[in-house]
Parts: structure tokens; C-alpha cells; sequence
């Protein structure tokens, strides 16, 4: 974003927000703060308690661990993966799912908000039943080749995708959907082409739901556990990511456990807080 | 001022009603026991049986990992009796001064290397978990099942080379039924509840015999019912149901 485009956004704000709507009042009358008040506290509790338990003494010494070093290298690996993963397969499947008309779309579409849903565990099954060693697809692929995906990095990172990528669909097909076909269209009756109106013209008004659509991928992939242990297994330094790690450490080293959980909040919400503008956009 | 009240009210009101429409029947007890997830066949018709014998009883059972269960009732889950498979985790649960009189040891297994139906890895004994070219899981450590296994190998000279550290013994026996590893170590009681895995039994020599106590929890608030249902584990009809099951009686 430019200093330019900022500094109009802000001027914008303080105006009364955007496309001209009134000023915000600062407080909800009691019928909604009471209730909402509930909810928030329901969300800020757990955070709240895991803070209050935190060994924040320990903290370097419990972080600077193998356990967790291994954990946080291999979240860290897994996750921007299945990010990027999900950018290239997920961008063009909200694409056909938004642009283009065909029978069986919205079964498709359900398809592929369905891991959303779906418990993590059931996804994981799953996918063994489809890509394990004696799955449908999985088994031919051994057989031909050799790979094994389970009980691999590979199969976690397949596993961030599968329950990640429907995030980055909904936000590009919601980005795509409030898109003004009619920039497309002056931009064709100025002489663009194809490639430029797409290049000058839908990706930067995309953008920011991309951008969206990636973190929350990213942000989600990072705190995947159900399908990873299911699917991918759980050993340490091959498939014990950072949500694995701290379920079985939560069973032995609990400090350790309230560690690691405490770089997961910390990360998440830096992404998800910094985030916001770009999600309330997209809208 | 007095709109707001009103408004304050019925949210609190909403919330208050929402709580109560979940308010259990006052005639009917819900017994709440947490056992190993070894347990798990053998537990489902001690439930049956128990029912039918008290009609006023439901028995809820919450199968799992035995240290997941452990630390469930360390941050005081209302649990009314508790079956792990490790005395050593029953010890942790009495030191905490959670358990209401004494642990009785109810039920004995031993560990076994399970394999898939056709047995496809070639798995002869325990030295084929230290193949590196063959699938192998293990419980994790931190349950007794993975505890036991290390102790297993510890008492077998074998270093085996895991692919995966499953959280609970039931987790790794599904994986081996499928195919998705090619051997693991999990009780000899499971692999005979297993449909698509077969056992392959350990040397005595290198083999351990584990311990299944039950007690009473002393955050119970139907401490009858919960030593009915213990008496019930400890009887002959519970023991023939145990012993079908393939567990050793003690």
C-alpha cells in the first residue's frame, strides 16, 4: 500500500468512515453490550488463562528446547508451505467457482468449504483412506513410485492444505464477487487485453483479499492438530508440529506445553490483528 | 436507565434459561468413568451389563489415553471413577489426593507386536522394529502403553526406528488394521479385538505384565453408584467379560 492510498484511508476515517456512512457511535446500548460483553469475555477468558499460567520465567529456556525447536522449525516449514500451496491452487479454484457457470457448482463449492466443517480427525481418515499407503490414490502411488505421504513432512503439509485452503477460497471468491465487473469491461473497451485487464486491473483490486486469504491459510495450517495426527502421524522432528508438541507435552512437561501454546497465540493473533483491515475489505 | 435494565435482565435471563434447559433428569445417575483406551471393548459391555443390572444408572465413558484421563481429572473433571492402565498413573492421581479409598488392580495385559492381516513388512519378532525400510509406530511415551513398549525393547536389546508416536494405544492399532504401518506394539488385548490385524506374540523373557486399577474419584457425587460399578468390575461377571476380552484376571 502506498503512503498515498494510507493517507486517504485515514482522512476517510476520520471523516466518518467509509462510502459515506455516519460517524460510529462509541458504545452499543445495553441490550447489545450485555450480551456481547459475554462473548468477548468468552474469547478473552482461555487467552487470559493461559497467560496467567505461562512459565514466563522459563520461557526462554523452555522455548530454546530441542522439543520446541524442532516443533516451531517444522510448524514454521509446514505452514508458509501449505500457505503457498493453497495461493496457487486455492486462487484459481475461487476463480471457476465465482466467474464461471457450470452444472454440479454449488455441490462443488460445498465440497470445498467441507474440511472447514468437517472435524480435523474425519478429514484426516480421510485423507488416509484416499492418499494413505492402501488408499485409493495412495495406493497406486506406491506402488509406482515408492512415496509414502503419511508419517511424512509431506503429508502434514498435504494436511495444512486440506483444512487451510477452504479459507483462502472463500476470501478470494468473496474479493472476486464484490469486484465491479465494470472496471473489467473499461478496461477491454480501452484496448486492454486479456492478460493486462487481469494484471492491471483484477489482481490489484484482488489483492487485498488474497493477502487475506493467505494469512488466515497461513494462520490456520499453523494450528492444524486433528488431520496432522491422523494423517501424517506424530514424530519429532519429521511430523511433530508445534500443536502436536504441545499435546504430548501437555501430558508430561506442562510448562513446556504452555510455552509453545503461548507462541501460538502470540503469533496468531499478531497475524490476525494486522490483518483485520484487509478482512473488513474483502467484505 | 430503566430501559437498560430491562434489557440487562432478559440477556441475563436468556443466558440464565439457556443454562438450565441442560439441567440432568434428578432421578436418573450419570456415573462418569474415565478408562484406559485399551479398555475400550471390554468397558463397552461392562457398561451394558452394569445398566441393565441398575436401570436407574447411565454410564458414561470416557475412553481415552491414560495420561490424557490423568491430567482431565488433575484440572478436576467431574469424573466418578477412574480405570487407567498403569498403576503408576493411579499413584500420580492419590498423591493429588484425588482418589476416594483405595486403587484395586482389576485386570492384567501384556504387549504384543501387531501387524496387518497378510503381514506384508516380513515382521518376525521384536528386532524388525529396528528396520529402518519398514513403517513402524509406537505409543508415545507418555502413555503407559508407549512406557511399556520402552520397556519391552529396553529388556529386548532392540532400538527400534519409529515413523510415528501415536497419543494412544487404540490410534496406533488402527493404523497398523489398515496397512498405513507395517508393525507397532500395542497390548495383546487389542490385537484380538482388532479385525484386520494379527499378533504376533513377545518372548516372555522380554514381555511385561501391566496392572489395571480402579478407584473411586473424590470429586464424585454418586460415590454408591461408583463403587457399585467397581464391585461390578471386580465381579464374576465382570471378570468373565474382562477375561473374554483376553485380559488376565488377577
Amino acid at each position: 500500500m502506498t503512503e498515498d492510498q494510507d493517507s486517504i484511508r485515514k482522512a476517510s476515517r476520520r471523516s466518518g468512515g467509509r462510502s459515506g456512512t455516519v460517524r460510529r457511535p462509541r458504545r452499543p446500548p445495553a441490550f447489545i453490550a450485555i450480551p456481547a460483553t459475554i462473548g468477548l469475555a468468552l474469547f478473552a477468558l482461555p487467552v487470559l488463562g493461559l497467560l496467567g499460567r505461562a512459565p514466563w520465567r522459563r520461557l526462554a529456556t523452555l522455548l530454546g528446547s530441542d522439543l520446541a525447536l524442532e516443533a516451531l522449525r517444522l510448524s514454521a516449514i509446514s505452514s508458509v508451505s501449505a500457505a503457498v500451496i493453497s495461493l496457487l491452487l486455492g486462487v484459481p479454484v475461487a476463480w471457476t467457482l465465482c466467474r464461471y457457470d457450470f452444472p454440479g457448482r454449488s455441490l462443488l463449492r460445498g465440497l470445498v468449504l467441507l474440511p472447514m466443517v468437517l472435524p480435523p480427525v474425519v478429514g484426516g481418515a480421510a485423507l488416509l483412506f484416499a492418499l494413505g499407503r492402501r488408499g485409493l490414490v495412495g495406493s497406486p502411488l506406491y506402488e509406482a513410485t515408492g512415496l509414502v505421504l503419511p508419517f511424512s513432512t509431506g503429508g502434514v503439509i498435504l494436511a495444512g492444505v486440506f483444512v487451510a485452503m477452504p479459507l483462502m477460497v472463500l476470501t478470494v471468491e468473496g474479493g472476486l464477487r464484490s469486484l465491479d465487473h465494470r472496471f473489467e469491461r473499461a478496461a477491454e473497451t480501452l484496448g486492454a487485453g486479456r492478460w493486462t485487464v487481469l494484471r492491471r486491473v483484477t489482481i490489484p483490486m484482488i489483492a487485498p483479499s488474497v493477502v487475506a486469504g493467505t494469512a488466515l491459510t497461513w494462520a490456520r495450517a499453523l494450528g492444524e492438530f486433528g488431520a496432522t495426527l491422523t494423517f501424517a502421524g506424530n514424530l519429532e522432528g519429521r511430523t511433530q508440529t508445534l500443536p502436536l508438541a504441545v499435546f504430548v507435552a501437555l501430558e508430561s512437561d506442562r510448562d513446556a506445553a504452555l510455552a509453545l501454546s503461548l507462541v501460538m497465540v502470540i503469533v496468531s493473533l499478531a497475524v490476525l490483528v494486522a490483518l483485520r483491515d484487509h478482512w473488513w475489505r474483502s467484505r | 436507565m430503566t430501559r437498560r435494565l430491562i434489557a440487562g435482565s432478559i440477556a441475563i435471563l436468556l443466558v440464565a434459561s439457556c443454562g438450565g434447559a441442560g439441567a440432568p433428569d434428578t432421578d436418573r445417575v450419570e456415573l462418569l468413568v474415565a478408562a484406559a483406551a485399551s479398555l475400550t471393548d471390554a468397558f463397552g459391555d461392562i457398561e451394558t451389563a452394569f445398566e441393565d443390572a441398575h436401570p436407574g444408572v447411565d454410564v458414561v465413558l470416557n475412553l481415552g489415553g491414560s495420561s490424557l484421563l490423568r491430567e482431565q481429572i488433575l484440572a478436576n473433571a467431574p469424573v466418578d471413577a477412574f480405570a487407567p492402565a498403569d498403576v503408576a498413573i493411579m499413584e500420580e492421581v492419590r498423591a493429588a489426593g484425588l482418589v476416594r479409598g483405595s486403587a484395586r488392580v482389576f485386570a492384567r495385559n501384556t504387549m504384543a507386536i501387531a501387524v496387518p492381516a497378510g503381514n506384508p513388512g516380513g515382521v518376525t519378532g521384536l528386532d524388525d522394529l529396528a528396520r529402518p525400510e519398514l513403517l513402524v509406530g509406537l505409543c508415545a511415551e507418555t502413555v503407559p502403553c508407549g512406557r511399556f513398549t520402552h520397556q519391552v525393547l529396553r529388556r529386548a536389546g532392540v532400538t527400534a526406528q519409529p515413523d510415528t508416536e501415536e497419543p494412544n494405544v487404540r490410534a496406533l492399532l488402527t493404523k497398523v488394521e489398515h496397512g498405513e504401518l507395517d508393525t507397532g506394539i500395542v497390548y495383546a488385548t487389542d490385537v484380538r479385538e482388532a479385525g484386520g490385524a494379527v499378533a504376533i506374540a513377545i518372548p516372555e523373557e522380554h514381555n511385561v505384565t501391566t496392572d489395571y486399577p480402579i478407584a473411586i474419584m473424590s470429586g464424585t457425587s454418586h460415590p454408591e453408584t461408583a463403587a457399585a460399578f467397581i464391585a461390578f468390575v471386580l465381579s464374576d461377571e465382570g471378570r468373565a467379560l474382562l477375561n473374554r476380552h483376553g485380559f488376565h484376571l488377577p
